[in-house]
């Protein structure tokens, strides 16, 4: 059988000793999970080593730690899987003649450790989930009967009912890691989840308030790192773009972080110029070249301006002239798309991919998706998505330790 | 091999030395480049925000144009583009009906996407198409005692699924593999993966720029001589903001951020005036002498 060898990060804050690293081998099937290996070790050699569990099926979202640099389950995370994973993101096999693949298993990020693999998800994760109001706000009068929610609404919201609040999308954000205040991915993926649902009765309450915090929807930087983290395919960032989307254009809520005047200076810098005119992007962001919010911040802006005409990399001129005009082309593109009534989007969880194998089912990481080498999803397939369809079904996943209310009907 | 290229904006805005190094590289790298001068912008992920159909007609015109040219792919220099095209390709590929629709918008001006392109970041089509044994051979100053550190940036490598990095792909270790390719010594630092904080600049100046600093002072801290991207929304960030973020993060930086183009470059043979490296608000003479053109001279 083959070995693993487990470097573990034990650290207990009260016993006034700093964290050190301890290694334990064990001899294990590649296909059986890292948790299966932390609780060998427990058992066996070292009771005393702190982690959470509980289901040990990837419902309840008790086990989320670090491994090999990347956030996840334990219990769903194979040791060979694992072993592959390099430090940082992706694929680092192990050093040829390396007797056993070494797994590093840490406390996850972003939250104070209580203990060894233990850390205070309260401080962090939950505090933030509170600040979302995680609860549906009834609309008056309260039906007698069922409330009868038209299907694709609560499809939309069914990708965010799948989260189990396990929080390795905390963990890794790398916003929060340089900005502790801000929301978060699973807060605002929680967030979506009553703003796209039609029976709440304060979306625009909850939008002006996630767009207004200075450390609300808009201090998310499209890093990635949630959807990656995230082992049930709830893509919290993709739920940060659509709260922007409804705040910024259904509600047109005008933000004091610049949020939405960025995304509309951006969307009509590309109508007017087909490639990007930087300088106006800049001005527009804060409402306008003319406009009084935007002179500290283009006089702030000046020094590094004055550097990039210094060093020749931008003509002085470039703020009054627009060398590229679009194309008609993408004119008449954005005519006849944002002509529309409704947009039309597609989400690839609730639609799959056409390509995609059959999904084997059990598995329900994202193992893969388009974008190979040509284009073409890989031969693992999207089984990772948890497309919408009769195997997912998340809504017997949802196990919300959170309260929150009526999350797994589709009438309530 | 001839490509169907996408400069992308900000490569002829805010960083026109990434451009020119790119076109000073091709032809020591026997790599033609067929300009897509009437493309359009990939919306850097903030269209997608607004309406993500737009956002896919405006890709998918520029996928149609680079499938009208005889180029064996599309290649762009921006990793940027490259996340944001591909996110918008993922959708387009994996749904017949969608991409129909996508398509109609496009009719009118005589274009159509056709599913499955191929389009690679110039850092995955050196180490694919190229290959490093190759790259090596060409290699006429090596990066000897040249301390490298790799910055990805975020569209470039997550995520890890849509990018198709995989075992046979391992698109995360391409920059370490092309800066030792190049003879330099890669520089493990925290901020290898992470974000530069470009994306909210406009929205969080602190935030932003204290995510530029922390990367900074960290690649200092590890001794890198300098840092290598494939994005120029990072370079902006790192290079353009530097004094910015150095205030920001209370520290001195004055850490040169090279463009892959450029540090491929200079290995190449190619002088720093050439590879537009006058451009850089922090110049790079700790990189390479000016009057000499000794490598790692500081």
């Amino acid at each position: 059988m083959p070995q693993f060898t487990l470097k573990i990060r034990r650290y207990d804050p009260q016993s006034g000793e700093a964290p050190y690293w301890e290694e334990h081998t064990v001899e294990m099937e590649p296909k059986q999970s890292v948790l299966d290996a932390l609780l060998l070790v427990k058992d066996e050699e070292d009771g005393s080593i702190g982690i959470r569990c509980s289901c040990q099926q990837a419902i309840c979202g008790s086990c989320g730690v670090r491994m090999n640099g990347k956030p996840g389950l334990a219990c769903n995370t194979h040791l060979d899987e694992a072993a592959a994973r390099g430090h940082g993101i992706g694929w680092n096999p192990p050093d040829e003649g390396q007797a056993a693949p070494v797994i590093t298993v840490e406390p996850m990020g972003n939250m104070p450790v209580i203990r060894d693999l233990i850390v205070d998800m309260d401080a962090v994760h939950w505090k933030k989930i509170q600040r979302v109001t995680p609860w549906l706000i009834n609309k008056e009068p309260v039906p007698e009967r069922e409330y009868i929610v038209p299907h694709e609404n609560m499809v939309d919201v069914t990708q965010t009912m799948a989260c189990i609040q396990c929080g390795a999308c905390v963990s890794d954000c790398l916003s929060m890691e340089v900005d502790p205040l801000f929301v978060g991915p699973a807060a605002s993926a929680k967030a979506y989840r009553f703003v796209g649902d039609p029976r709440d009765a304060q979306p625009l309450e909850r939008l002006n308030d996630l767009a207004q915090d200075p450390h609300g929807i808009y201090d998310c930087t499209h890093c990635f790192n949630c959807i990656d983290a995230c082992p049930k395919g709830v893509d919290p960032m993709s739920q940060i773009m659509r709260l922007r989307r409804k705040a910024a254009d259904d509600y047109e809520i005008e933000d004091r972080n610049n949020g939405s005047r960025h995304e509309h200076a951006f969307v009509k810098n590309i109508r007017r110029n087909g490639l990007l005119h930087e300088p106006d992007l800049l001005a527009d962001s804060f409402g306008g070249k003319f406009n009084p919010r935007a002179i500290p911040e283009l006089l702030s802006g000046l020094p590094t301006m004055a550097a990039a005409v210094a060093r020749r990399k931008v003509s002085p001129t470039l703020p009054l002239v627009h060398p590229h005009k679009a194309p008609p082309g993408v004119r008449d593109i954005y005519e006849t798309v944002e002509g529309r009534k409704e947009r039309i989007e597609l989400n690839l969880y609730v639609t799959g991919y056409e390509d995609a194998p059959e999904d084997e089912g059990g598995d329900d990481k994202q193992t893969a998706g388009a974008g190979g080498e040509q284009g073409q999803p890989e031969a693992e397939g999207a089984a990772g998505r948890e497309p919408a369809g009769e195997a997912s079904a998340p809504e017997t996943e949802t196990g919300d330790s959170g309260g929150s209310t009526a999350e797994s009907e589709e009438n309530a | 091999m001839r490509v169907a290229y996408w400069p992308g904006c900000v490569s002829r805005g805010f960083t026109p030395e990434l451009h020119g190094s790119m076109a000073k590289v091709a032809p020591l790298l026997d790599i033609e480049l067929i300009e897509l001068d009437r493309a359009n912008c990939c919306g850097a992920g903030v269209i997608a925000e607004h309406n993500q159909e737009l956002a896919d007609t405006l890709n998918a015109r520029t996928f149609a144009l680079a499938q009208q040219t005889d180029g064996e792919l599309m290649m762009n220099i921006c990793s940027t583009c490259q996340g944001a095209q591909s996110e918008c390709q993922e959708r387009l590929d994996a749904n017949t009906e969608y991409r129909e629709q996508v398509n109609a918008n496009l009719k009118d001006q005589g274009l159509r996407y056709e599913k499955g392109l191929t389009n690679k970041n110039f850092l995955w089509l050196l180490v694919e198409d190229i290959g490093l044994d190759e790259l090596r051979a060409r290699v006429k100053r090596p990066l000897t005692d040249l301390k490298v550190g790799p910055f990805y940036g975020c569209y470039i490598v997550r995520p890890v699924n849509r990018l198709g990095i995989d075992e046979e792909h391992p698109r995360d270790r391409y920059l370490h593999r092309v800066i030792e390719a190049l003879g330099g010594t890669v520089i493990n630092y925290a901020g290898v993966y992470k974000c530069c904080g470009f994306p909210i600049i406009t929205m969080n100046k602190e935030a932003s720029l204290t995510q530029a600093g922390r990367h900074l002072g960290d690649a200092i801290d590890a001794e890198a001589d300098c840092l290598v991207v494939p994005c120029p929304l990072c370079h902006l960030n790192l290079d353009l903001q530097q004094p910015m973020a150095a205030r920001t993060v209370g520290r001195e930086l004055g850490l040169p951020v090279l463009h892959l183009p450029q540090l491929v470059g200079l290995a190449l043979g190619l002088s720093p005036q050439e590879l537009g490296m006058a451009k850089h608000v922090v110049k790079p003479t700790s990189v390479i002498d000016w009057t000499t053109s000794v490598v790692a001279a500081a």
